[in-house]
């Protein structure tokens, strides 16, 4: 008989392998960029007190952009957990299922209608239409019989971001000033990044990251099923309430201060759960590492192809994600979906 | 609707005998079929003269007549000619085209949600124009081409992708066409980024579908394109309900379904592209257009044409109302975009009751 571990199996292989990955993504991140540092200056730069010139002033940016995109990975990573778990559904991502799309369209009229213009303000419109549309998509995806299969909730998601889509465009067309500042906040990119938004998402990434490991055992139980979790005694309606709120404000205040960025919470999760297996209790934490170490390598990505300037991370993680998700689709049990 | 025909036959008809029953019903079937067309018709032709008279001047029916039969009146000629006629037969034809592809990609995928728009074939047109209209600034007919060819790219990887080793599948497909569309889709966001200020109108525009400064020399790809296959899809359209019901029973039925479905999805994806070449993707027509001709004729006919001119009714009257509704001019794409949202609501939660997704 085999010994019960307490950890997954190749659990402290694969924590090495993402914490090396995760030092790696953070070196080259501060290396990389219009101004290529080499070995020794990178060295230099890190030590501290440092006040001369240039290559502080470099340091401070990528230092900045290089946390803010950790920040945002991380957040992603848990909300792709948290909406998957809730919805025990394999496909659910912010993405996919128009909550980023919901969290434009009220952005968009903040922009058009109240004239709001920073990010101090976007987080509370993106909050508020990230909401709205998850639990539209959700409450219509899962009514019937069957529940919230995948693929009820793809389309009633693909559906949803295409009727507001249309709707971003009426409230931007008669306005020049809103379609200008929309589409660089559209693109969903790091680079953009300030110490206020960096602070600005630090609250939510925390009370967010808390209350997903809170959740997790609850969760785990969850997995087994509705009528299996309650008689663990699990409160599975409160627990599904406070998982997705907290899944939502992670997604909705990354938006907020970055833009939509997809398919980072579909990859985190699946790339850990594929190594891990689905214990939520080790999968929330590792796809937070695993999220931040994705957001940062495709920005740097992004920071190299696009040399001398760059590739937003959106459009990266885009190009990356997909064909994971077509992926997924062609390995899938199909009549599950 | 079918309780609806059972009633009104149960009504009619004293005998049980079952074959009468059954030929009675195909007969009032067909009659409702001929009535539903023809009212759709008469709509179509109506909203065609009005798109024809009404705008910054009106023109009376004598004038717009004299014009169309080559006459030379003094002032409608420019108008109703050279911008008015354009603009209608744009609308007429796309709005056919639209609602003949999406109602068979809805009949043939079994879902009504399935669209060219939401399975991701209309965005590698759409991406493939965008690059076109920013990077290239290549002239319309170009970027018309390269739409079209990227289309049927697209849908063709579509397909063979989600074919996989196993038979065919639905759902497979819907998902690869969603991976695919999030690809196109993040390109054209960073093809709006890099883009210069004043060519960000045109591209808006084209993406979301408008009838605007549309000329008559583009036109004839659109109409000989649907004069060509729309009596293709109208002969297949027995297959096509045959397929309605299963791969399985489809095959048992006779219907070769593998070659059905490659004649089907080319024809539905060639008018998709062509339009969206022209006008641009209309938001939602692909999508309305089919469910409200069924519901208006009633399962169990072949409802290609009842959709097309559906589609076309939905242009024209979408048009009319951007046109002239507001201050602004809204494009016709935003108006029938808007009108989708509410419809796609209300047959989310009847499908859900119902059941069957």
């Amino acid at each position: 008989m085999e010994r019960s571990r307490l950890y997954p199996k190749h659990f402290a292989l694969v924590l090495g392998v993402s914490m090396v990955l995760f030092i790696i993504c953070l070196l080259s991140s501060l290396a990389f960029g219009a101004r290529w540092l080499t070995l020794p200056e990178l060295l230099e730069g890190l030590k501290p007190q440092q006040t001369d010139s240039i290559s502080a002033n470099i340091m401070e940016k990528r230092w900045l952009r290089t946390l803010f995109g950790l920040c945002c990975g991380a957040a992603l990573g848990i909300a792709g957990v948290l909406m998957q778990s809730v919805t025990r559904n394999p496909l659910a991502d912010p993405s996919i299922l128009g909550v980023n799309t919901g969290a434009a369209l009220f952005v968009v009229c903040g922009m058009a209608f109240l004239k709001i213009s920073s990010p101090q303000e976007y987080i509370w419109f993106a909050l508020s239409g990230a909401t709205f549309t998850a639990i539209f998509v959700f409450g219509i995806g899962s009514l019937g019989r069957g529940g919230a299969t995948p693929l009820k909730l793809v389309l009633a998601g693909a559906a949803t971001t295409a009727a507001l889509s249309s709707l971003i465009t009426a409230v931007m067309i008669p306005r020049t000033f809103v379609m200008n500042q929309f589409r660089f906040w559209q693109v969903g990119s790091v680079g953009a990044g300030t110490w206020d938004s960096l602070l600005l998402l630090l609250p939510f990434l925390v009370v967010g990251a808390l209350v997903a490991i809170f959740c997790a055992p609850g969760l785990n139980a969850l997995a087994l099923g509705e009528e299996a979790a309650r008689g663990l005694g699990v409160k599975t309606g409160l627990l599904r309430f406070i998982a997705a709120m907290a899944g939502v404000a992670l997604c909705g205040s990354t938006t907020a201060v970055a833009g939509p960025i997809a398919f980072v919470g579909l990859l985190a999760t699946h790339v850990i759960r594929l190594l891990l297996g689905p214990d939520l209790r080790f999968l929330i934490p590792m796809s937070a590492l695993s999220g931040a170490v994705i957001l940062t390598g495709s920005d740097v990505i992004g920071r190299i192809i696009g040399s001398p300037g760059e590739l937003e991370v959106g459009v990266v993680t885009a190009f990356v994600g997909a064909p994971l998700l077509i992926l997924l689709a062609m390995k899938a049990k199909v009549r599950s979906i | 609707m079918i309780m609806m025909n059972t009633f009104t036959l149960t009504k009619t008809t004293k005998t049980t005998d079952p074959i009468a029953f059954i030929r009675l019903g195909r007969i009032l079937r067909r009659r409702r079929w001929v009535l539903v067309t023809g009212i759709l018709s008469l709509l179509t032709l109506a909203l065609c003269a009005a798109m024809l008279m009404l705008g910054n001047t009106i023109y009376p029916v004598r004038d717009v007549i004299a014009v169309l039969a080559g006459e030379e009146v003094k002032g409608a000629s420019f108008a109703v000619g050279t911008i008015r006629l354009p603009r209608m037969l744009a609308g007429l034809f796309a709005g056919f085209a639209f609602g003949v592809s999406g109602y068979i990609f809805q009949t043939m995928l079994r879902n009504p949600l399935a669209n060219p728009n939401v399975i991701g074939i209309t965005s590698g047109s759409s991406a493939a124009a965008v690059f076109c209209i920013i990077v290239l600034q290549s002239s319309k007919t170009v970027t018309s081409v390269v739409s079209v060819i990227a289309g049927l790219l697209t849908s063709l990887l579509i397909y063979i992708l989600s074919r996989g080793h196993a038979s065919f599948s639905i759902g497979r497909l819907i998902l690869v066409g969603i991976g695919i569309q999030a690809m196109c889709n993040s390109m054209i966001t960073y093809l709006m980024l890099i883009g210069e200020e004043h060519s960000l109108p045109a591209a808006v525009r084209w993406l979301t579908g408008s009838l605007n400064g549309v000329r008559m020399d583009e036109l004839p790809s659109l109409i000989i394109s649907c004069l060509i296959l729309v009596p293709i899809i109208c002969l297949l359209g027995r297959q096509l309900m045959m397929l309605e019901l299963g791969e399985q029973a489809a095959r048992s039925l006779g219907v070769r379904t593998d070659a059905v479905r490659v004649m089907l999805i080319v024809s539905a994806v060639i008018l998709a592209a062509i339009a969206t070449a022209i006008t641009g993707p209309f938001a939602s027509v692909a999508f309305l257009a089919g469910p409200i001709a069924v519901r208006l004729t009633g399962a169990g006919s072949a409802n290609s044409i009842p959709a097309g001119l559906v589609g076309g009714v939905l242009v024209l009257a979408g048009d009319l109302v951007g046109q002239f509704a507001w201050t602004t001019k809204f494009p016709v794409g935003i108006i029938t975009g808007i009108i989708g949202a509410p419809y796609l609501l209300f047959l989310l939660i009847k499908l859900n009751r119902r059941g069957d997704f």
